[in-house]
């Protein structure tokens, strides 16, 4: 046994820090922010996501707001997604790319009115992405990264619409997944979306952040018996690696393109001219060589980020997301492999402390909720 | 709350010596450090493990720790239950998740491990630090 060393200097805190400290949360260094890896165990939240409900702060995520005649022209240019079709109150998943064809992020594209749009973006990239928006910006729309503005809560889980209404002035049931409305929540005026990195029904909501604890202890209060947990990131991750959801840094980078990376419903080729399309439409014409798979380990063993994956003596890949299933109770990942190796029921090994172990590719995702 | 019979080493695996068979394991404090346990790796019957050196791994949702043999000799038997479930390690860390026993060729422990009070101080050393 050996412990990880942890150093928590001049690490980035959200407005929840605090609070997260004195209820007792495991803090980690999660992209140069100090935030909740778990509460009550990860296994113990995962679960209560699955069947319950689970509260997350996010609040390391970025926002960046784009306005003005010129946001339309701009988003268009630098997102492989066509904004043109979203409409008012509309939320939309997308790639932000360069000319190679890679992606500098993924995110979500919010149009708030007729030229006037907001983007959830992850963590790690929020400079980076701020900064290729404004060096794309020949359209003289106004690019501004609010991140600090906003406080970001994920309240995820079959009975998140049971938690939430009681509290906010929107009509839950009538906000469709991938939308979004202004409402209060509390009281206070926020942005409510029903969105989420769970696989599960859910809402993510944007607040300001003078208001961050009150709200937090307000939904778990009123979620405390219908069996809401406070959650950690980890827990948001095997969340979303069940539910075959890709993670910005792993499972695709600059280097990889949305159509390598399982995104080709990101990819509207015909929409016109945006960063990286002639990568695209060339990948489209002639194939991919390789492609962002799914496995599911066939030996007793887990399969971390980083493990290679061979093929007979063949190092084939490596894989980018490896962990534990805890609703599954199955070990999965992803990983890149050269196309002929990417079929469904292909047999891989996955080098796991020098050994060699069997693995399958199957179908993504690996969890699906049923829906009611 | 460290059982007494036992000695600690600063990796945090547990030791209990009865005659020349050693029953090792990990302790309470490294189990609640990696969290939910979910596979272990432990050594085959009949291998030889050494103290200090790496012996077997126990894996968590989050992390990957190796488990160091507190002594050197001959692994004569191996927790096989531990395979199926895991999570006793979790449970009962220092009881019925032993993990394997060791016999070692004279029946003495290496110095070096710690006294349950010794290891206790430690792990607050290393919480303070």
């Amino acid at each position: 046994m050996a412990d990880p060393a942890t150093s928590t200097l001049s690490l980035r805190k959200t407005a929840l820090n605090e609070t997260h400290r004195r209820m007792g949360a495991r803090m980690v260094d999660f992209a140069g922010w100090e935030m909740p890896i778990e509460y009550s165990g990860i296994v113990t939240e995962h679960m209560a996501v699955r069947t319950r409900a689970g509260l997350f702060d996010v609040s390391h995520m970025g926002e960046i707001e784009i306005e003005g005649s010129g946001a339309l022209p701009l988003l268009q240019k630098v997102t492989c997604n066509d904004v043109f079709k979203l409409q008012v109150n509309q939320a939309q998943y997308s790639g932000l790319m360069n000319e190679r064809g890679g992606m500098v992020d993924d995110l979500l594209v919010h149009k708030f009115a007729e030229n006037q749009y907001f983007l959830c973006v992850n963590a790690a990239r929020r400079e980076v992405d701020f900064a290729w928006i404004c060096r794309h910006n020949d359209t003289g729309a106004r690019v501004r990264n609010t991140s600090d503005d906003y406080t970001q809560l994920a309240l995820q889980g079959p009975r998140s619409v049971a938690i939430l209404q009681p509290l906010t002035s929107v009509n839950l049931p009538e906000l469709n997944y991938y939308w979004f409305i202004r409402g209060t929540v509390c009281g206070v005026e926020c942005l409510v979306a029903r969105t989420g990195y769970t696989g599960e029904d859910g809402f993510e909501v944007y607040l300001p952040v003078s208001e961050s604890e009150k709200i937090w202890e307000s939904l778990l209060e009123k979620g405390k018996p219908e069996g809401l947990l406070p959650c950690g990131l980890g827990a948001r991750n095997t969340l979303r690696l069940e539910a075959g959801m890709l993670l910005y840094g792993h499972d695709m980078d600059e280097e990889t393109t949305p159509l390598e990376a399982n995104l080709r419903f990101l990819c509207k080729l015909e929409k016109g001219p945006f960063l990286g399309r002639e990568v695209l439409l060339r990948q489209a014409q002639e194939g991919i060589k390789r492609r962002l798979v799914g496995f599911e380990m066939k030996d007793r063993a887990i399969a971390r980020d980083g493990a290679p994956v061979w093929s007979q003596e063949q190092l084939i890949g490596k894989v980018t997301s490896g962990s534990h299933a805890p609703f599954l109770k199955r070990n999965i990942g992803f990983g890149y492999l050269p196309t002929e190796f990417s079929k469904v029921g292909q047999q891989i090994f996955i080098e796991i402390r020098g050994t060699r172990a069997a693995a399958q590719i199957v179908s993504t995702p690996f969890y699906r909720r049923t829906r009611t | 709350m460290y059982p007494a019979h036992l000695r600690y080493t600063e990796q945090h695996e547990w030791v209990q010596l009865e005659g020349n068979l050693a029953t090792v394991g990990i302790t309470d404090h490294a189990q609640k450090e990696l969290g939910d346990i979910v596979y272990v790796e432990l050594p085959k019957t009949g291998s030889h493990v050494e103290a200090g050196k790496a012996c077997g791994t126990v894996e968590s949702v989050k992390a990957v720790s190796e488990i160091y043999s507190p002594v050197t000799g001959e692994v004569k038997e191996v927790n096989s239950s531990l395979a199926e479930n895991p999570e006793w390690i979790n449970q009962e860390p220092h009881g019925k998740a032993w993990m394997i026993k060791v016999s070692l060729a004279t029946p003495s422990l290496p110095d070096s491990l710690l006294t349950a009070e010794q290891y206790e101080e430690y792990v607050q050393q290393e919480k303070g630090g």
